[in-house]
Formats: structure tokens, sequence, C-alpha cells
């Protein structure tokens, strides 16, 4: 398998700027004959829709969803970086470009890094062109806060619904090109598989989730736009729907999956409160900008929050790194917090937390600014854990949230199928090891909006005056065949469990093993336990209902079927990256003060994965002319 | 705690539903209620009967998805709370819940609990937007948005698009979805270049699906994001405003 990731020569400044005119360009008359296939429609497939639409490409768009709407962007709270410098705190597109490479532990791709640095500022132009209400100040203008692992307020947020406004943002602009006719939009439909013919992906097979019926949809080229997989851990912040199926499907016919084992727990998320727990919810991380986190100094202090006086609290994040304080990234956080729980300070009735104080922040600045910052987080923690955050500390606990890995592709965003591209959280490019707050939604918008519209025409002018392939092709008969076959085969095991509690039981193994810390004989134990649990998968699984309705359960048990392959290989590159870096963190490689140690000269590279009987694990390396390579500290 | 649930069951679209009870022992005050209805299902199903069918997605409260009629309450019996993030400690231990679909004849049963919202996004597509192209965006700061304008709009932006509005109309009227879309739009500067084609398009199309307003205001207290029934009165106020404008003199201040 090659690995040529098609960076541009030059400069980094210049790299994109001389790749767009390097690119063939399709005519905007000749546009019209292509069409393309969408699958997904969040920040960046509904991005990638509208404005592909708008150049006048034929889409095709595919969601599982009820409403393209419903995509899990929507739940992204806190904002989106851009370097603007409205703040005229030193902001600049480098500065961007540089804290994202840190943050991610050295581990992404520097020209695709640079290149969302600049979309970046284009990116608010265009929302707030499209109506999305972010914050202003007095005088009318963008107002903007801070995230962790960055010392400028680069952040533009619409208060804690962010993601809400800015899906809404390119929904609006899909919704109106299927208004137009320039996109065939197809709701309850779930991507089962990517059919490619002589090497290059040419349409997908999808089941109507109301029908049951399997349908083919074809395309000069396929994009992936389908998120990530925190779920293989089961209980994590993602929606309970997303699931890793299109991705993996897509790996299966030849799509090398890259950096599997770069998940990110948040530190901000509810604790769980007992085991019947669906999913776990997300306190943004823009809290951390007013709100201190500490554990009592004493192991065991059964006092209420508030009657721990101040010299017998631990503010360990400000302790332990006063230059950036209760704003470091998310795995320094995180790490630090289970450090905490290691040592039995864990607060709450599980003690499995850690308090996130709003005490002197309301005393500053008074309750009423603290309720217009963060309004909302405060009465969603409040519904749920019935304590009032504005008397007693928030109880935060990481979580499972956000997948840096995902498919390997090059610089166009075109996976190593040819014609299949995967954008937003999808594939692996722009984050590394570690993904910074607020860095999502920018990467999401770039792709759908600033890069994807034009890398695909590259490819597309080569098929100038060329038919997709008729969906009576035997490939899409074979390959409907093969997904008819695989609900027949969940629906006929006929055993005594549910899919849910398969589910349940492999996000215990994953959460414990390739979790927040790994160790070789955690992962090997894993990768002993989790075939295991698979083959009872296989054979004591029960699907009630039936094929041709409306089942829920059994679109459940075709996405945890995946997942047990995915953990697999997870489990796999974890083993294999024998090193700390970013949210992947392996306790043979720390420091005394148990910091993640990162070892450049033998892992500077990403892993990509081939499919297998035995995976094949490739590496494309890694170089670093503009930034660096240190260390990072936030001391 | 234990309660006795009356679940509305309905095979398909075209079928008849009825409500089936089900005794449900051992419930945590602690849970949700869509947990509480996930451990029905995997009871049900261990009991080899076919689990119930509800939407469900995000269990945050952002995404819509869910939207259950609880005891003839649209979302249950907690202001501004989505189904998702309603917790079996606002009931009672022996209480009867009765669980059913949204109600409304542009929302057809597909099956239990789940029913047909696309209606929704027929109204969002015959209007609710602005028509901008990607790549032709001035620079962000060039368009100052007064502060109390911003605020109100993201207070009607922020519907989520449940449907608990025509759920808990009498008539099945969707004006209070219709409005915040469109106050969220035309409360901008950006949105005023279509201002009035936009209130007439999205009226239009939502009256080919719903029932008629007759300010009952039952939307705004099922609204699970307390959006204001205010944005109904600047709908019909554009609404009529557009039929007189004579929009080549739009320019002028």
């Amino acid at each position: 398998m090659q690995f040529n990731a098609k960076v541009p020569d030059g400069p980094i400044a210049d790299k994109w700027n001389t790749h767009r005119f390097n690119m063939k360009l399709v005519a905007p008359t000749n546009k019209r004959q292509f069409k393309v296939i969408v699958v997904g429609t969040g920040l960046a497939g509904a991005s990638a829709a509208a404005t592909m639409a708008e150049a006048g490409y034929q889409v095709t768009a595919l969601t599982y969803h009820d409403s393209p709407r419903r995509a899990h962007s929507i739940a992204a709270q806190g904002g989106i970086n851009a370097a603007k410098n409205y703040q005229n705190d030193g902001d600049s597109i480098h500065r961007l470009f540089y804290d994202t490479v840190k943050g991610g532990d050295y581990r992404s791709r520097e020209a695709n890094v640079y290149r969302l640095a600049e979309a970046s500022v284009e990116i608010i132009d265009q929302c707030v062109a499209q109506g999305v209400p972010f914050a202003r100040e007095y005088g009318g203008l963008l107002d903007n806060r801070s995230f962790g692992g960055v010392q400028v307020a680069r952040t533009f947020y619409a208060r804690g619904q962010t993601g809400q406004q800015l899906l809404l943002g390119a929904y609006q602009s899909m919704m109106r090109q299927v208004g137009l006719g320039t996109i065939d939009l197809h709701t309850q439909t779930e991507v089962l598989d990517v059919v490619v013919v002589d090497g290059r992906a040419v349409g997908v097979v999808a089941r109507n989730l109301i029908s049951g019926e399997v349908q083919s949809f074809s395309g000069h080229a396929v994009v992936l736009a389908t998120g990530g997989y925190s779920n293989v851990f089961y209980l994590s912040t993602m929606a309970k729907k997303s699931n890793a199926t299109a991705i993996w499907r897509a790996h299966k016919k030849g799509a090398a999956f890259a950096n599997p084992c770069f998940t990110q727990i948040h530190p901000t998320c509810i604790p769980a409160s007992d085991e019947f727990q669906s999913k776990l919810t997300l306190m943004s991380e823009s809290l951390r900008n007013d709100g201190r986190i500490w554990v009592p100094k004493k192991s065991g202090d059964k006092r209420p929050a508030n009657e721990i006086p101040e010299e017998e609290r631990d503010y360990y994040l400000e302790r332990i790194y006063p230059s950036f304080g209760n704003l470091v990234p998310r795995d320094v956080a995180s790490r630090a917090a289970q450090r905490m729980m290691d040592q039995e300070l864990g607060v709450g009735p599980l003690h499995n937390g850690v308090y996130l104080d709003f005490r002197d922040a309301i005393g500053r600045l008074g309750a009423d600014t603290i309720e217009s910052r963060y309004g909302n987080l405060f009465e969603m923690y409040e519904r749920i854990t019935d304590e009032n955050p504005y008397q007693l500390p928030m109880r935060i606990y990481p979580a499972p949230h956000y997948t840096m890995g995902g498919l390997w592709v090059d610089y166009n965003l075109m996976t190593t199928v040819p014609g299949l591209y995967a954008i937003g959280e999808a594939n692996f490019s722009d984050h590394g090891a570690n993904r910074l707050g607020a860095s999502a939604l920018m990467q999401g918008l770039a792709d759908g909006y600033f890069v994807l519209p034009y890398t695909i025409g590259d490819y597309l002018a080569d098929y100038l005056n060329t038919e997709a392939l008729a969906t009576d092709h035997p490939a899409f008969a074979d390959a409907e065949a093969g997904v008819a076959g695989d609900v027949e085969r969940l629906l006929s095991i006929n055993g005594t469990r549910s899919a849910d509690w398969f589910h349940r039981e492999l996000g215990k193994i994953m959460i414990e093993h390739c979790g927040m810390s790994r160790s070789a004989e955690g992962l090997e134990k894993a990768l002993s336990e989790i075939p295991a649990l698979r083959a009872e998968f296989e054979s004591d699984l029960r699907v009630l209902g039936e094929e041709d309705s409306l089942n829920q359960s059994l679109e459940n048990a075709g996405r945890v079927a995946d997942y047990f392959e995915l953990a697999e290989l997870m489990c796999r590159d974890a083993l294999d990256r024998e090193e700390s870096c970013g949210g992947h963190f392996r306790v043979e490689h720390q420091t005394e003060e148990g910091e993640a140690v990162r070892r450049d000269a033998e892992f500077a590279f990403v892993s990509a994965w081939e499919y297998g009987e035995e995976p094949t694990r490739h590496a494309e390396p890694l170089s670093f002319e503009n930034v660096k390579l240190a260390q990072r500290s936030y001391k | 705690m234990r309660i006795s649930l009356r679940v509305w069951r309905q095979k398909g679209p075209s079928s008849p539903g009825a409500l089936a009870v089900y005794d449900v022992p051992d419930i945590s005050p602690d849970m949700s209620f869509l947990e509480m209805l996930d451990i029905v299902n995997e009871r049900l199903a261990t009991d080899g009967e076919e689990p119930i069918a509800f939407d469900h997605d995000c269990r945050e409260g952002i995404c819509g998805s869910c939207g259950l009629m609880i005891n003839g309450q649209a979302h249950g019996p907690q202001q501004g709370t989505a189904t998702c993030q309603l917790h079996m400690r606002k009931f009672n231990d022996g209480d009867t819940i009765v669980v059913e679909p949204w109600r409304a004849t542009a929302f057809p049963v597909i099956k239990d609990l789940v029913v047909d919202r696309s209606a929704f996004d027929a109204i969002v597509s015959a209007g609710g937007f602005i028509s901008i192209a990607t790549g032709s965006a001035p620079e962000a700061n060039l368009i100052p948005v007064p502060y109390p304008a911003a605020e109100s709009a993201m207070d009607a932006a922020a519907c989520i698009g449940c449907g608990a509005c025509v759920a808990a109309c009498p008539n099945s009227a969707a004006q209070l979805f219709t409005s915040a879309k469109i106050a969220h739009l035309n409360l901008l500067p950006q949105g005023q270049p279509e201002r009035w084609t936009r209130v007439e398009t999205m009226v239009d199309t939502m009256e080919e699906f719903f029932g008629s307003c007759t300010n009952h205001g039952e939307c705004e207290a099922a609204c699970p994001k307390k959006i204001s029934i205010d944005f109904i009165a600047l709908m019909n106020r554009d609404y009529m405003l557009a039929k007189f404008k004579n929009r080549s003199l739009m320019g002028q201040r």
C-alpha cells in the first residue's frame, strides 16, 4: 500500500495557495455532469454538500437521521477557533498553526494544520454571513473567549450552543440547495457498504431504516463525513447513534485506517451515577475559563465542598501547571484528574469526580455574569444531578469524547481508495494525538466549506464526459447481497442477549485497557478478551423484530458488530505505539511526575493500517520543518 | 421506584395502535426517562417481545430527536426540558405514566413512538436560510450586529426542531417553530435582503402541512428551549408588512 501524502512543495505559508493553482479545475458548466455522494450531514458533510451543490455538482446526501439537523455536531458547546486576532493579543495564522501542532503533541501533518489555520479566518466570515448568532460585544462586533492549551482568546461562540448554531447554518445552506433541486437528500438511510470497482469508489449501498429496503447509490466520487468512533467505549459523550460503520466498511474495502488509538478523553463531563447510565454528558471546556478545579487535600474528606476551607483544597492544575492553570489541554487535565482519583481523592457519592468550582468567579463577577456566560450549562447540570452549581461546585470526570484517528487521507482529503474522501472527524489529519478545544468545529467546516470542494475537482476532472456507473452493475448487486446477508445473519442468530449488552461489555474492556492509560499487559489482555466476547456475540446475540420495518435493535446490532473489529485494531495500534503522546498514554513511557514521554526518533509517524486477516501497519513519516519538536510543557 | 407504564404500540404507519401496559419495578430516581425506557426494552427483549421504538440520539437536549407525550404533556412535566433530560425523580413511586407519540396530521406515526417530522425540513427549505454561497462572505466584523438584536436572534435560534410545539397545540400548528427560524434570520442585518420573501415562503409552506394558530400559547409552555411566542407576533407582523412592501425600495434606509 502506497502512502503519498501529496503535500505540495514550497514554504508552508504558500503551499495551499500554490496547490489551488496547480490543481485541475472543472468548468462551471461541466460540474453538473458529476454526481458526488456525501454520507453524513454534520458540520463537515452539510457544509461540503451545500458548497459543492452551490458550485454546480449534483450531490446526493445520505443520513440515518430523520433530518440532517440532528447530526451530533449539534451538541458541540464551547466554540470555534479562528486566527482573527480581534482581541489584539498577538494571535496569527502561524500561532494557531503552532498551537494546534503542539497541542496535538507533534503527531499531525504540518501542511494540513497550516491550511486549517488559514481557513479558520474564512469560516468565521462565512458563518456570520449565514446569520450564525455569535456572541457580540456592546459595540456590535464579535466577542471571543479562551480555550485550553492556548494563551490567546480566539474562540468564537454562540452561548453554550456553538455547534448547534454552526450546524444549523450549514444545514440551512444545504436545505436551500435541496429546495433548488441540486441536492438529492435521503434521510433515514444508513450506508452499509462502499462499492469499489477497478480500485475506484463508485458508490455506496444503504439500508432504508423505515422500509428495510437495501438501495444502491452511484456517483463519480464518495465523501464520508460520518464522524468519530468514541462509542466503541459504550459510555462516551457521543450521541447514541453515532457509529463507525461507514468508515469501518470503507476500511474493509481498502481505505487505510490511521492512528486508531488516538482517542480523546474529555476532562469535564458529568460523572456516571450508576450502572444503567446510557451516556455521559459533556460540560463545555469553556467552563474552565472561570471555574477552578480542585480536590480535598485529605483522602476520604466527607465534608460538603463548601465546608472545606481554602487551605485544605488542592487546586492541582494551578499548582502543577502555573502558566496555563485550569486551561491546560484536555489530555493533560484528564490525566491529572486520573492521578487524583488514583490517590483516592475523588469526590461525590461514588468518589468518581473532581470539583469544578465557580465560587470565586461568582464572587468576582456576580452570578448574573456567570449565568449569561454559562446559564444553559448550569441548568443542564442541575437537571441531571439535581445539584445547583451556583451554590455547590460541579463534579466532573473525564469521559471518552473525540477520536483524532480515522481514515487515512492525503493532502486532498482522499483516502487510499481513489475517489473516496473522508472529511471532518472521520479522517485523521489535523489533530495529531490530541485535539485542542474548539478545533473540531473549525476542522469540520474547513474540510467541508474550503478544502474538499476544491480538491475534489482535481480528481473529477479526469472523468469528464464519463457517466457514473449504473447501479445495475454486478458490483452493486454483490454489495447489496452482502448487506442483505449481514442483516439476515444478525436476525437469525437467535441467542439470548441484546446487542446493547455486548456493547456495554465491550466498552468495559476498552475503557479499562485502552482508555486513559494503557499498558502492554492490559492491551494484550484486551486483545484476548475482545475476540472471545465477539465469538459470544456471534453465537448468543438476539435481535427481535423484522428486517422490513423500522428496527432499532437491528441497526444497533450491525454497529456493535463493527465496534468489535475496530476495538481490536485500536488495541493493536496502542500496543504498537511504544510511546506516550497526547491522548495515548502508555504507562511504560512517563516521567517521574507522570507526564507523557514521546519517542520522536522511533514514532514520529502516522500509523496507517491496512485491513486483512492479520492487519498490516504502514507508516507515513512526519517531518517538522516549521515547528520545533519539544517536550510539551504547560508549566 | 415501581411505575406502571401505558405505552402506545403501533407496528407501522397504516396499522392500528393501542396502549400496552407494562409493570416496571426497580427503577432508580436518578435515571433519565429514556434510560428507564432502555431498561423496559431490555426486559421486553429478554421476554421475547419486540422493544418499543422511540427516537433519541444525543441525550443532551440539543439534537431534537426525542419527543414523547408523557401524561398528555409534550416532553413531560418539567418545564424547559426535553424528554432525554427528564429524570425519574420528577415522578412518584407507584405512578401510572402514559407515553404516546406526537399527535399531529403533519407528523404521521412511523412506528410506536416514532413520528415523521420531515414537514419541518420542508419549511426550512422554503426560505429558512440566508442565500450566501461559500466564499462570497465579507469580513465578519464589517457587519456589526447590535447586542440586543444578536441576543434576541440567538433566543429564537435556540429552537431544536423537536416538534413539541406542534404536539402541544390543539390545532397542530407550527407557528412557534416557523416563527423562531424567521425571527432568528429577520432580526439580523444579514437577513434583511430576503426578509419579506422569507416570511412569505415559509409561512405559505407551513400552511400546506399544519393547522392555524389561535393563540392558545400551549406551544411556549411545552417548548424545551422556552422559545417565546413573541416571535409569532413578529412573524405575523412581517408577513402582513410583506404584502405591502415595495421590494424595489428595499435598498433605502
